[in-house]
């Protein structure tokens, strides 16, 4: 920018010594040059992302992964998605950060600065997996509406924090407590302050968990800008909107959470299925909860060319929600058949588990290597789409790659 | 007789003068024009390029080019200006190109959008806007599942 800005400044100036004049509009130029670099900066610096990601939407930011690019075991930074409903935080003021607990069922309203939660509660470091809720989206016939995410709006981080719990604990749970919302400080797209762009929450079964952390590290670093820097809640298994970034306020509630993005039909499914494109009305739409079983092959991308009488190595990842995968499969011909293949315990409850397998070719062509999972309980990928809803959530079908056998 | 050559003297010296003076306008003119045209003379003469090139997309803020306005990525079609002066303020056109759906659906998007997230009455251009999506931006049809398209295809050596 500065150095743009002299260059600009300098040439302006030095055609004005040359021509003999002050150039008309030269200011103007110069002010309308400044916000432009502003509005359009390269997301792949400014959120230190692989140039290998898709970009979405740049208003609000939505960027996703490609399949190839999650094989790490627990994903960095570089590679995970963003999803945000309004527009990123800035100048954010860590040491004067507090997170208020608030709402009809607290005992007593209180405040903690970062370094009280810090210093005050236990800390622990759990690989959390976050699927986006509409992970999948670009598939659904008829089209569902919003941010059309193909496969890679899922990561597993290591995240380190105090947990929920122990925070509301102390401030007081009182028995008609039925669910938390939480509140964060960015801004809605309108930028209107009375807006929140999202504000949801989960049932106190879920935020009394082990695992859910108001998390401040990432990776063992501090959480990036995007990712909800300086606190953020983190809810395993469940769609990633529960797990709020910026947060400064939790409610408990006595009711289930009313927020921006709790209502109406956002991250919500028919009740009941329907057909593909059948209307539904918003009382017969029920919250998400857990995410469903669901697989990606990481290892080879797709694409891969391979000589007759190799072996194929694949790998990739499973996760169930709140629930293990028990089993992991893989299929070359179109769910003919199905091997079972290895998949590893996780590291901790909520991570997603590893799986590889070596795969054979019978002869040279054409295939399509299939990956589908179980739950653990018996509930197993489908390799079509699962039932239509309006808003395009929960496509659980299985992944495929491509492969030729030359 | 003595004046004559001093006279001679004098104006050859203005005439060499004024030549001079003439080849460094030619020279100084015609750099300039160079540095405009092929800007790789050097470093500081490609960034000065860049900020003019960049400076006059400021100034075309609705510059079209093989039927796509640049500055969105929408097609250039009945409604565009009414679809980028209402549908662009608060979110970017890439929400509106990926989506695809009907005129019914479109229209109760429209009223989500004034119902939740402060989006203006549209008047005479809801019309406009929404025949400019369901012609420009139709939905495709998918079934269950699409077969793979746009495979890159590569030699997997290891």
């Amino acid at each position: 920018m500065k150095r743009r800005e002299f260059v600009t400044k300098a040439t302006l100036s030095s055609f004005a010594v040359i021509i003999g004049a002050e150039i008309v509009y030269g200011e103007k130029l110069l002010k309308g040059y400044t916000p432009l670099a502003l509005q359009d900066p390269d997301p792949f610096k400014m959120f230190n992302k692989n140039p290998e990601m898709v970009v979405l939407n740049d208003k609000p930011w939505n960027i996703e992964a490609q399949a190839h690019l999650l094989d790490d075991k627990v994903t960095p930074n570089s590679k995970m998605f963003i999803r945000n409903n309004g527009l990123v935080p800035e100048n954010i003021d860590a040491k004067n950060w507090t997170l208020t607990i608030d709402g009809e069922s607290v005992v007593s309203k209180k405040s903690y600065t970062l370094s009280e939660l810090r210093s005050k509660f236990q800390q622990y470091t759990y690989q959390l997996t976050l699927e986006c809720g509409g992970n999948g989206r670009s598939e659904f016939d008829p089209p569902a509406k919003g941010n059309q995410w193909t496969v890679g709006a899922v990561h597993c981080a290591s995240w380190t924090g105090v947990r929920l719990r122990d925070v509301l604990e102390d401030a007081g749970i009182k028995s008609n407590a039925v669910y938390i919302g939480y509140h964060a400080i960015d801004q809605h797209l309108s930028r209107d302050p009375e807006k929140e762009p999202i504000s949801r929450g989960c049932p106190m079964e879920k935020a009394l968990m082990d695992e859910t952390l108001l998390a401040f590290k990432m990776n063992g670093e501090d959480i990036p800008l995007v990712h909800g820097y300086p606190l953020r809640l983190v809810a395993g298994g469940w769609p990633a909107s529960v797990s709020g970034k910026w947060i400064n306020r939790i409610s408990i509630r006595n009711k289930e959470h009313d927020g921006t993005k709790m209502t109406g039909d956002a991250y919500r499914v028919p009740c009941e299925p329907v057909a593909p494109g059948e209307k539904v009305k918003d009382e017969d739409m029920c919250i998400i909860e857990s995410m469903p079983v669901k697989s990606i092959i990481t290892y080879p991308r797709t694409g891969a060319m391979i000589s007759k009488n190799k072996t194929l190595r694949i790998r990739g990842h499973a996760w169930a929600g709140e629930l293990e995968v028990s089993k992991m499969e893989y299929s070359i011909d179109f769910g003919s058949t199905w091997k079972e293949c290895a998949v590893e315990k996780s590291a901790n409850r909520l991570a997603w588990q590893h799986f590889s397998a070596d795969v054979q070719f019978p002869k040279k062509g054409y295939y399509e290597v299939w990956a589908r999972a179980t739950d653990s309980r018996g509930v197993s990928q489908p390799m079509l789409l699962p039932g239509w809803n309006p808003k395009g959530y929960l496509n659980n079908a299985c992944h495929r790659i491509a492969v030729k056998v030359k | 007789m003595e004046r004559e050559p001093s006279f001679r003297e004098q104006v050859n010296t203005i005439y060499r003068l004024l030549s001079v003076v003439f080849i460094l306008c030619v020279l100084t003119g015609g750099g300039l024009i160079l540095l405009v045209l092929k800007p790789s003379s050097s470093n500081v003469d490609i960034a000065a390029y860049e900020d003019l090139i960049e400076q006059q997309e400021v100034v075309d803020d609705n510059l079209i080019e093989n039927g796509v306005h640049v500055r969105t990525g929408l097609v250039e079609a009945e409604g565009l200006m009414e679809v980028v002066n209402n549908c662009t303020t608060c979110h970017s056109a890439k929400l509106v190109i990926q989506n695809r759906m009907n005129t019914e659906r479109w229209n109760a998007t429209i009223r989500w959008m004034q119902e939740t997230q402060n989006l203006w009455d549209l008047g005479k251009n809801q019309e406009i806007i929404v025949n400019y999506l369901v012609t420009n931006y139709p939905p495709k049809q998918k079934g269950r599942r699409e077969i793979l398209t746009d495979i890159e295809w590569y030699e997997l050596t290891d």
